[in-house]
C-alpha cells in the first residue's frame, strides 16, 4: 500500500474494522430560498443543466436503482457533452455498463469515477487507466458517509424519479418506470448543492408516499422515459435450480440454524444472487420447522423475502433496494415493508444503521482468501468486473456473516493464498462456505463450537483450498502493472487496497 | 452392513464439469454413464474422460460406471478403458442371461490380476429392461459373486410392454416385484428405475414411497435434487430409531449375560428382527450424515 496516490493525495490507511473514529460534522447542500408560488419546471435537461450552474470540474452523482434500464444517466451525460462541460467526477451509487459513458471517458467529460464499481465492457476500459485519477471504489454504507461527511461533495444530482410532483416530491412506487424505494437517491437529493428530478410521470402536487421531499429538490424535467421498465426490474426472481448452488445454499442454512443466533426474534440479509437468494427456500423451511419469525429482514428485496414478510416469518423489512415486481408491488403495499437510505442501512458514522443489529447476512463472493478476506470487484484476471456493495458494511455490522462462494469456477480455484483485492477484511467474515466444505474463522471459536453438531463438512480453510489446488492447480499471480487504477476505500474511509492495471 | 445405495446417480460421462462435481451432492454412488447419456461420435472420448475423472478425483462415495452391453461395438472396450482405473462398480445395461454376467465377470477378474487389483474389489450390477431379463432376473443376480445389485431400467422395459409409462406406475407393478423377489432370492440388492421429470416432486416422492414399500433398496436419479428426497424418504421414524435402540440393547444385554433367549417387553426378539433393527439404524444415521 503506498502512502501517497497520484490524484488521491496522501492514503489513509486501514487499521481495522472499527479503529477509526470520525471528526468533525455532518456536511449539507448549499442554502436555497424556494420563493412563494415558484415554478420549479424547466423545460429541457440542457435547460436544468443550465440552471443548476454545472461546469467543468464539478462532481455529479446518480442513483442505479434503475439497474439495466436507466436512461438517465446516458440522457444527462449526452446533454452534458452537448455544452461541452468536461473533466466531472462522476458519483453515482454504482454502475451498469455503459457505452455512451465510455465514450463519454475518451471525450474527458468525465475523467473521475466514485461508485460501488462497475462491469463489462466500462469495468475494462477504467482497469485501463482510461480517467485521471484512480475510481474511489465505496460501499453502500461508505459512500452515505462520504457524502455525509464531506469527503464527497455533489454539486448536482441528477434523480430519476418513476414519480414526481409539480413541486418536487418523488416516490419511487408509481409510474410506469417504478422501482421501489430510493433508498440510494435519498443520502444525495439530502446533500447536494443543488437536485434535478427527471421525471417521466409528472402529476399533481400533493403525493403520497413521499421518498424524497420537494424541499430538497431544485429543478423537475419531464422526459419520455426514464427507463425501460423490463430492465428495471425483472419478474419474480425464482431460487436457482443449479444444484451446485442448492448444495451450498443449504450447508449455508445449516450453518445458520446451528450457529446460536437462530433464535425468535433473530434478523437476517440475503443477498439477490444464487446461493445467497437459495437459502432462502432452507431457511423458511427451518423456521417453520423451528416455529420462530424474525424481527426483520434487510436487503436489496426479492420475492421469495417478500414472500416470507407475507407469510409472517418476517415481521418487517427494511428495504435499500428491490430486484423484481413483487418487491415493488410489496413496498408500496405493505406497511412492514419500510424504505430506508442508505445512510440508514448501513453507514458506519452516524449514531446506529440497521446493518449494527443483523443477526445474520449470507453474502456472495468472487474469490476468498486464507485470511477469510474477500474481493467482490475484480475477477481472477484483476479487471474490475463487479461492485462492493453492501458487502463489507452488513459483514462488519452482522453477528454472523457467511460467506458463499463455488471453491471452483471453471479450473480456477477461489480460495486463493491472497485475493486480488480485499473489499471486506476478513476480520469481519465469520464463515466460508461452499460446496465441498466449510471454513470457520477461527477467531471464532464459539461457533467452531456450534456448528460441531450441525453435520457439515466442517474443515480449515487451508484444507478447502488443498482441495481445490489438488483439483485444479495453483494458479498463477497475474502480472501486475504500478498504476494505480482504483482504490478501494472501507466504509470508515480508509483505504483497504488498491486496484493496479494488468499487465 | 452391507454397502447402503438409496440413491445411485447418474452422471453423463461427456461432461467434465459434471464429472468434477459429482462427488459433492451426498449420493450413496455415483453412476458415470458412457451408454446412453453419450452419443456415438463421443464414446471414445467419453471413456476415456471417465477414466482419468476415477484416477484423480477423490469422490467421497462409491463410483460405478454403465458401459455400453457388450453386444454393441462399445462394450468391450469401455471394460478395456475403464477398468484400469479400478471404478468401485460396473453396470451392465440391458442384462439379458446369466452368460453375459459371466463374461464380463471373467474380463473384470483378467483386469484385476493385471492391474494388481485386489480380486472381488471390482462389484457389478445389472439392469433388467426386457422381459426376457425380468425372466431370467434371479439367475442374472447369482451370476457372479461380483454382483451386488440388479436394477430395473422402465423406458425400454416398457416399451418392450408395448405400453407407455403412466403417473401411478401400474404398468410396472408387476415387474417391480418381480424383480424384488428375484433380488431377495439371490441375496443381492434392488435398485429402482429413474423418475425422468425432474420438476414433478410430487410425483417423484409418490413413486419413491411407493418403490420403497415394495422393497427396493434405492433408486437411480438423475438429478441432485433428487437425493435429498430420497434419503428423506427411506429415512425411519423416530420411532422405528427408538425401538431398534432398544432391540439391539436388548440384544447386547443377552449377548454378555450368554443367554440364548432375547425378551423385549416380555415379547421374544429374533434374528430377523435384530437384522431389521441394524438395518434401521444405518439408514438413520446414514441419512443424518446427508
Amino acid at each position: 500500500m503506498p502512502e501517497e496516490i497520484k490524484g488521491l493525495g496522501t492514503v489513509k490507511q486501514y487499521k481495522g474494522a472499527f479503529a477509526l473514529e470520525p471528526q468533525g460534522h455532518i456536511v449539507g447542500g448549499k442554502l436555497r430560498a424556494g420563493k412563494p408560488h415558484s415554478d420549479k419546471i424547466v423545460r429541457s435537461i440542457e435547460q436544468a443543466i443550465e440552471a443548476s450552474g454545472l461546469k467543468d470540474g464539478m462532481t455529479i452523482s446518480f442513483h442505479h436503482h434503475f439497474r439495466n434500464g436507466d436512461y438517465v444517466l446516458n440522457m444527462v451525460l449526452e446533454a452534458i457533452a452537448k455544452k461541452g462541460i468536461k473533466g466531472l467526477t462522476l458519483a453515482p451509487s454504482s454502475l451498469n455498463d455503459s457505452d455512451t459513458l465510455i465514450r463519454m471517458i475518451e471525450m474527458g467529460v468525465v475523467t473521475a469515477i466514485e461508485t460501488s464499481g462497475a462491469r463489462g465492457k466500462l469495468g475494462r476500459v477504467i482497469t485501463s487507466g482510461k480517467l485521471s485519477k484512480p475510481m474511489i471504489v465505496r460501499s453502500h454504507g461508505g459512500r452515505a458517509r462520504a457524502i455525509e461527511c464531506g469527503d464527497l461533495h455533489i454539486d448536482v444530482a441528477f434523480i430519476g424519479a418513476p414519480c414526481c410532483d409539480k413541486y418536487g416530491n418523488i416516490n419511487g412506487v408509481n409510474g410506469k418506470s417504478a422501482c421501489g424505494t430510493m433508498g440510494y437517491a435519498m443520502v444525495d437529493a439530502a446533500a447536494a448543492d443543488c437536485v434535478v428530478a427527471v421525471t417521466d410521470n409528472l402529476v399533481e402536487h400533493p403525493i403520497f408516499p413521499i421518498s424524497i421531499p420537494m424541499t430538497q429538490v431544485d429543478y423537475i424535467v419531464e422526459v419520455d422515459a426514464i427507463g425501460d421498465p423490463k430492465g428495471i426490474a425483472s419478474g419474480a426472481l425464482r431460487i436457482s435450480r443449479d444444484p451446485r448452488e442448492l448444495q451450498i445454499a443449504e450447508y449455508a442454512s445449516r450453518v445458520i440454524e446451528y450457529s446460536g443466533y437462530f433464535n425468535q426474534g433473530y434478523s437476517v440479509q440475503l443477498g439477490s444472487g444464487g446461493a445467497s437468494l437459495a437459502a432462502a427456500k432452507f431457511i423458511k423451511d427451518k423456521m417453520l420447522a423451528k416455529k420462530i419469525t424474525a424481527s426483520f429482514g434487510v436487503g436489496g428485496v426479492t420475492a421469495p423475502f417478500v414472500n416470507m414478510l407475507e407469510e409472517g416469518l418476517l415481521d418487517m423489512i427494511y428495504d435499500v433496494q428491490d430486484f423484481d415486481i413483487p418487491s415493488i408491488d410489496s413496498v408500496r403495499k405493505n406497511a412492514n415493508h419500510i424504505e430506508m437510505s442508505a445512510s440508514y442501512y448501513a453507514n458506519p458514522h452516524n449514531c446506529g444503521a440497521v446493518v449494527n443489529n443483523l443477526d445474520v447476512v449470507i453474502l456472495s463472493a468472487t474469490e476468498v482468501d486464507v485470511d477469510f478476506n474477500v474481493n467482490v470487484i475484480t475477477d481472477s484476471n484483476g479487471v474490475i468486473m463487479g461492485a462492493s456493495g453492501g458487502h463489507s458494511d452488513t459483514a462488519a455490522g452482522a453477528n454472523l456473516a457467511i460467506v458463499v462462494a463455488p471453491l471452483l469456477r471453471g479450473r480456477l480455484p477461489m480460495v486463493l493464498d491472497q485475493v486480488n483485492t480485499i473489499v471486506t477484511p476478513g476480520e469481519t467474515v465469520d464463515v466460508v462456505v461452499t460446496e465441498r466444505g466449510v471454513a470457520v474463522n477461527p477467531k471464532r471459536k464459539d461457533l467452531i463450537d456450534n456448528l460441531k453438531e450441525a453435520k457439515l463438512p466442517l474443515m480449515e480453510i487451508e484444507e478447502l483450498q488443498k482441495i481445490a489446488y489438488d483439483l485444479a492447480g495453483k494458479p498463477e499471480s497475474v502480472p501486475m502493472s504500478d498504476d494505480i487504477v482504483g482504490v478501494v476505500e472501507y466504509r470508515d474511509g480508509s483505504i483497504i487496497d488498491v486496484i493496479r492495471r494488468p499487465l | 452392513m452391507e454397502k447402503m445405495r438409496r440413491t445411485m446417480m447418474f452422471v453423463p460421462g461427456n461432461n467434465p464439469g459434471m464429472l468434477q462435481n459429482a462427488g459433492i451432492y451426498g449420493a450413496d454412488t455415483i453412476i458415470f454413464d458412457v451408454e446412453d447419456a453419450v452419443s456415438i461420435g463421443e464414446k471414445d472420448s467419453a471413456r476415456h474422460l471417465v477414466a482419468e475423472a476415477i484416477r484423480t478425483i477423490n469422490y467421497p462415495c462409491e463410483v460405478a460406471v454403465r458401459i455400453n452391453h457388450i453386444s454393441t461395438p462399445y462394450g468391450y472396450k469401455d471394460l478395456e478403458v475403464i477398468l484400469p482405473s479400478h471404478p468401485d462398480l460396473i453396470r451392465l445395461p440391458m442384462a439379458q442371461s446369466a452368460d453375459e454376467i459371466k463374461e464380463i465377470d471373467g474380463i473384470i477378474t483378467a483386469a484385476e490380476e493385471k492391474y494388481g487389483f485386489e480380486p472381488g474389489s471390482i462389484k457389478m450390477m445389472a439392469a433388467i429392461e426386457t422381459p426376457k431379463g425380468l425372466f431370467n432376473a434371479q439367475a442374472i443376480a447369482e451370476a457372479s459373486p461380483r454382483m451386488v445389485a440388479i436394477a430395473i431400467g422402465a423406458e425400454d422395459f416398457i416399451a418392450n410392454l408395448k405400453t407407455t409409462r403412466s403417473k401411478d406406475g401400474s404398468e410396472l407393478v408387476v415387474a417391480r416385484g418381480h424383480l424384488v423377489l428375484a433380488a431377495r432370492a439371490a441375496g443381492v440388492q434392488v435398485i429402482d428405475t429413474v423418475f425422468s421429470d425432474v420438476n414433478d416432486e410430487e410425483g417423484f416422492i409418490a413413486e419413491v414411497k411407493r418403490i420403497k414399500q415394495l422393497g427396493f433398496d434405492g433408486k437411480s436419479v438423475i438429478n441432485p435434487r433428487q437425493i435429498g428426497i430420497v434419503h428423506d424418504i427411506f429415512m425411519p421414524t423416530e420411532k422405528e430409531i427408538e425401538f431398534s435402540k432398544r432391540v439391539l440393547a436388548a440384544f447386547k444385554e443377552a449377548l454378555a449375560k450368554n443367554s440364548g433367549v432375547i425378551s423385549l417387553d416380555g415379547k421374544m426378539i429374533d434374528k430377523p428382527i435384530v437384522d431389521r433393527a441394524e438395518r434401521v439404524l444405518a439408514y438413520a444415521e446414514a441419512a443424518g450424515a446427508r
